[in-house]
């Protein structure tokens, strides 16, 4: 195939257009008759293409991109697991997508029932009291939990619960969001085995702490064993634990956050539940939480009535309002497909089977990359690097060469424990042929760092484009084709 | 275990667990405590085979009733080209993630190229990042950044015209990270620069935020504000409909700062609020307060033009707690949206948008008015949304609508209805609307 390179601005030609719209049967009003002082002096320059060009230029474009259904992904701590294709079936459904969010709810109980059973399936999954399903993605969840938090310490009148505690593998959305919700934050360390140091926590421990924010398993993939000790422990000093969701899908059908000890959390649905990460988003990030911060949740609320009507409430006691209307809908039609497909009979297998992937790749590889930490694994794990050091070989040189080879890269260079970190995440769609495939390109890059070093440090070589520029696109930015030298 | 998601088979998970070292699956769990160990199924429903989800989604689709859009108040119903939903399903844009790999990313990092270009022709800003959640969190976005780049400033100025689930949200935003905001009153019907000159004057203002058209559909005139703002070393930012901005003058030329907004009205379905596509544009000056992603143009080992996320050392992976903003992801494939439907329009096609908007929305306001029910509430310049003062009950009207199959008729404040008109609106349907009216 052509490579292909062009921006939709360069074929652009004046007078070609690309739509059709009815004939103006009103057009004695005319928007001329605005005043000059409120109309733009220039044409915005936006391209004049024709339908065909449109479809072409954006086929072409997708040509040099990599999803899921491309191949393997094993991207740590973002699930790529498959986007089921009747998600995307029911999600376009005309009966929903023609809704207006402000039209009475009478008008919209289909709807309004999707949003209430998920977030009831949610709660089920979670072991919590009810959901949220406004926040539009992890990171904004993360932010909609801590508020709930510092609601739930206001309404009580404790003001000086401003400190949460976030440990040192915590993905960056933790201290980021806990930074915009006015917190401070206080890291606690990880043990040489990679788990909260309980010991390191204890003194951190008084009465202006709002509450722990922790990811379990942890971003090492390693289950935190104390988390009874260490709910009791914040429990104790009157805190809160946050549950980052973003590495839950090794739980499902195994254990529950709320059993933990946990009061919120939040779901990433584009992970654990399926939905498709679109290159970047939307997402969609649930938040539930226990009984006693019901009342906290952002409104509008979704409730049922008794005469099983569905309707919009507003809580006195929320937080208040975190986003224009009650979230992504159609990544909730998405997961909730998800959640009826797999049902009561199999959703208890995709922990289990996520684990098994992960655990099968470490231990099929750790003579070759360096496994810092010994242990059974959960969804994913981290290697620090090629076990032989000698060749200079980078994590990066070698997540390029994998592009060579037909796979993304895992995460790399995170969690920021070691300096080599590799981060594998295969999820349960994956098979044993593909993993065994995987296992053996991975091999093959460890010997070509021996015996070929230079190839695997100038990878990537097959790909559409080779290694960027990127200090000049940092240091000299050109954010839009004006700006471009044609 | 045998279910069309999971591909293994009994003899490969036996396979496995012998190469792991482990006699059952249970045993993969062995470090979780006993106590905390699910030991039942979910309380869940029974899976369901394809036929039976169709036939599950299409009983829960007739409880939903299909209604002719006269309304907006932030999801606008405007037509979108059949193109647009082939392509966004290609499952080389719908599957892939944040673009980390950007050898293996170009489609992504392109179209994101090509939104920011377009969103920075239509608000006049030199960059745009590559899209927030929706307009309301880009607002709130929006507010973050003037109080980072204002230092020790910590108070910030709205406008009471802007959206009320607008004013929300920001609220919310701002109580949790300790902004003091104020809310500038309204006079007419708009912004009263006025007020706002003497809130200013105490020197401690990060940013004013207005917003137009604004929650009555008026066109605002944003005269010397900038000048205003800029005198007490505020940032000025306006929130602003995208697609008006085709025809209406742009934050820039109104010497905004920062302009942000909901892209919805670039041809996206209204799907029950969401996903929807959130825009925050601003000058070069501002660049690196901007949050979320940046998508710049750059080129490979062998001079290819190539683009790549950048100034990611503003981000939240990088500076953690003392980052900005939070953000993480972007709305990418909702950018990409209405990426395609800004080039199928084009300069032309969004123009004319504007105006078969703007002919539908004044025919429909002056036959209201000709019913002798409704009244002019402030007689001010409007594009597609109008709000009138109603002399029947506004339930009594709003029920009517719904009993005929419209909606429309938000009450924007006591006994005041806005209604809204879009290209997708025609003659015979905005007669018939005059018509129940009529009959209340």
């Amino acid at each position: 195939m052509k490579y292909y390179d062009k921006l939709i601005f360069e074929l652009s030609k004046e007078g070609r257009k690309g739509y059709t719209l009815p004939e103006n049967r009103m057009k004695e009003y005319a928007l001329t008759a605005l005043p000059d002082g409120l109309k733009r002096a220039d044409v915005p320059e936006l391209p004049e293409v024709s339908e065909f060009d449109v479809v072409r230029h954006y086929t072409n474009i997708s040509n040099k991109n990599f999803g899921v259904d491309t191949g393997f992904y094993p991207l740590g701590s973002c699930t790529m697991k498959y986007n089921p294709k009747i998600n995307e079936e029911i999600c376009s459904l005309p009966a929903f997508t023609g809704l207006h969010p402000l039209q009475p709810a009478v008008t919209a109980q289909g709807a309004l029932e999707v949003y209430y059973n998920l977030s009831r399936a949610l709660a089920e999954i979670a072991g919590l009291a009810e959901f949220t399903l406004n926040p539009f993605a992890g990171a904004h969840g993360e932010l909609t939990g801590l508020m709930i938090m510092r609601q739930y310490h206001i309404k009580r009148g404790d003001l000086k619960r401003t400190k949460v505690i976030v440990p040192d593998s915590a993905h960056g959305t933790n201290p980021a969001s806990a930074a915009v919700c006015g917190l401070t934050v206080v890291e606690v360390k990880s043990k040489p085995d990679g788990r909260i140091d309980v010991d390191d926590l204890k003194p951190l421990l008084d009465d202006t702490i709002a509450g722990i924010m922790m990811t379990n398993p942890n971003t090492l993939g390693l289950f935190e064993t104390e988390v009874l000790e260490i709910a009791k422990l914040v429990h104790g000093c009157g805190g809160l634990l946050y549950y980052d969701g973003a590495n839950l899908n090794p739980l499902l059908g195994k254990c529950r956050p709320g059993d933990m000890g946990f009061d919120i959390m939040h779901i990433n649905l584009h992970k654990t539940f399926s939905t498709p990460h679109g290159g970047g988003g939307p997402g969609s990030g649930p938040v539930g939480v226990a009984k006693a911060l019901v009342d906290y949740l952002p409104n509008p609320q979704v409730r049922k009535a008794d005469d099983g009507t569905f309707y919009l409430h507003r809580s006195e006691d929320s937080l208040g309002r975190i986003s224009g209307f009650i979230g992504n809908f159609g990544v909730m039609m998405r997961a909730y497909t998800y959640i009826l497909s797999l049902g009561k009979e199999y959703i208890k297998y995709v922990g289990p089977l996520a684990t098994l992937n992960a655990n099968y790749i470490k231990e099929s590889l750790k003579d070759c990359y360096y496994l810092p930490i010994e242990s059974v694994c959960k969804h994913e794990f981290v290697f620090d690097g090629l076990k032989d050091k000698s060749t200079g070989v980078t994590t990066l040189d070698v997540a390029k060469r994998l592009l060579d080879y037909g796979y993304h890269a895992p995460t790399i260079y995170f969690p920021l424990l070691f300096h080599q970190s590799i981060m594998i995440e295969p999820t349960e769609t994956e098979s044993l042929e593909t993993l065994d495939e995987f296992i053996e390109v991975m091999r093959k890059v460890a010997k070509e760092a021996i015996e070929c070093p230079d190839e695997v440090k100038t990878a990537p070589h097959n790909t559409p484009v080779r290694r960027l520029d990127e200090t000049t696109a940092a240091k000299h930015p050109i954010l839009r084709y004006r700006d471009l030298a044609h | 275990m045998n279910y069309k998601y999971f591909p293994h088979t009994e003899a490969d998970i036996r396979h496995m667990l012998e190469r792991i070292g482990v006699r059952s699956l249970d045993e993969l769990y062995a470090d979780v405590p006993e106590s905390v160990l699910l030991k039942r199924d979910y309380d869940l429903p029974s899976s369901l085979s394809e036929t039976e989800i169709r036939d599950y989604f299409r009983r829960l689709g007739e409880k939903n009733r299909s209604l002719t859009i006269f309304a907006g108040a932030g999801a606008y119903d405007h037509y979108a080209p059949s193109v647009i939903s082939q392509l966004i399903s290609r499952a080389e844009f719908l599957t892939a993630y944040t673009p980390y790999q950007p050898e293996i990313s170009q489609g992504t990092l392109q179209y994101i190229f090509e939104f920011q270009s377009m969103i920075s022709e239509l608000t006049g800003l030199e960059c745009t990042n590559a899209s927030m959640y929706d307009g309301t969190t880009a607002a709130a976005e929006a507010m973050l950044m003037a109080v980072a780049a204002g230092k020790k400033k910590n108070r910030v100025l709205i406008s009471a015209t802007v959206h009320p689930n607008t004013l929300e949200v920001v609220s919310t935003y701002a109580k949790f990270h300790g902004v003091q905001l104020d809310v500038i009153p309204a006079c007419d019907g708009v912004t009263d620069k006025g007020a706002m000159e003497q809130m200013l004057e105490a020197g401690d203002v990060a940013g004013v935020i207005v917003c137009s058209p604004n929650k009555y559909g008026i066109i605002e005139d944003f005269t010397g504000f900038a000048d205003a703002i800029h005198a007490k070393k505020g940032l000025f930012i306006v929130l602003a409909d995208p697609s008006a901005l085709a025809v209406l003058k742009t934050p820039a030329e109104w010497g905004a700062d920062i302009a942000c907004g909901d892209g919805q009205t670039l041809g996206m379905p209204l799907n029950y609020g969401g996903p929807y596509v959130g825009y925050l544009s601003c000058t070069k000056d501002l660049v690196r307060k901007l949050p979320g992603r940046i998508v710049g143009a750059t080129t490979d080992v062998d001079g290819k033009r190539a683009f790549v996320l950048t100034l990611q050392a503003r981000e939240q992976h990088i500076r953690r707690e003392k980052a900005n903003s939070n953000i993480c992801s972007n709305q990418s494939l909702m950018a990409l949206y209405v990426t395609i439907y800004m080039a199928l329009m084009g300069k032309q096609g969004l123009r004319e948008v504007n105006e078969m908007s703007y002919s539908g929305a004044h025919y429909l306001y002056e036959r209201l008015l000709g019913t002798g029910k409704f009244e002019v509430l402030y007689d001010r310049p409007f594009l597609k949304e109008f709000t009138l003062r109603s002399l029947l009950p506004v339930e009594a009207v709003q029920q009517k609508l719904l009993d005929n199959g419209i909606f429309g008729g938000i009450e924007v404040e006591k006994g005041c209805l806005s209604f809204c008109v879009t290209e997708k609106r025609t003659k015979e349907e905005i007669d018939k609307l005059v018509a129940v009216i009529e009959e209340v």
